[in-house]
């Protein structure tokens, strides 16, 4: 599933809606989204999961081609766990 | 982190009444059901492409030994269908740009 697939089915659900509505929905939640975890602010829904950075400290490691060493800086990276009721409805044995 | 640093379901309601004109009921069904709608693709085994934001896979593992940490009894951990979240390169450099150099100051 595509943003605009998601997009389309949200406004399927709302035919009350202004289609375009469903759209920006979409737009204003992965922006919040995005900006919260990118300033280091945790998310945290309910049955769904949860997202927040890891601490990556600074290594050394080599370019694979020459072999040489180089600095790889301290990062963060985002990090995602499933919630509960995610994890088993997507585990369902049938 | 402080729990008023964390992002939920409300602030993203509130969010929607401010910026998209959602009344509050409708701004929270939609939170729900936007929620909702990635689950149920993740459920039937279609994995969800928000570009921008990232990827959301499946990966069905295969069963390997476990062990109860407590007792140090042997139990196979089961095969399993699990959701992987991979971030797109959007979101990560954003996260690059707003945490350089942030590490023990935040």
């Amino acid at each position: 599933m595509t943003k605009s697939e998601l997009i389309a089915r949200l406004a399927a659900r709302y035919p009350q809606l202004v289609a375009k509505d469903a759209e920006l929905a979409v737009k204003v939640i992965l922006d919040a989204m995005a900006k919260s975890l990118s300033q280091g602010q945790r998310i945290e829904i309910r049955g769904f999961g949860s997202f927040d950075l890891n601490y990556r400290p600074p290594r050394v490691g080599r370019n694979p081609k020459s072999g040489e060493k180089v600095r790889v800086p301290e990062k963060y990276v985002p990090h995602f766990k499933a919630g509960k009721e995610m994890r088993e409805r997507v585990d369902q044995k049938d | 982190m402080k729990e008023t640093m964390t992002l939920t379901k409300a602030e993203l309601a509130d969010l929607l009444f401010e910026r998209v004109g959602f009344n509050k009921r409708e701004a929270k069904d939609m939170v729900e059901s936007f929620y909702e709608e990635v689950r149920v693709a993740l459920q039937n085994g279609d994995g969800v492409k928000l570009s921008g934001f990232g990827n959301f896979q499946l990966r069905d593992k295969p069963q390997r030994p476990g062990r109860n940490p407590k007792t140090g009894e042997e139990i196979p951990i089961t095969a399993r269908r699990v959701v992987t979240f991979h971030a797109s390169q959007k979101l990560k450099a954003m996260v690059e740009k707003n945490q350089h150099g942030k590490h023990n100051s935040q």
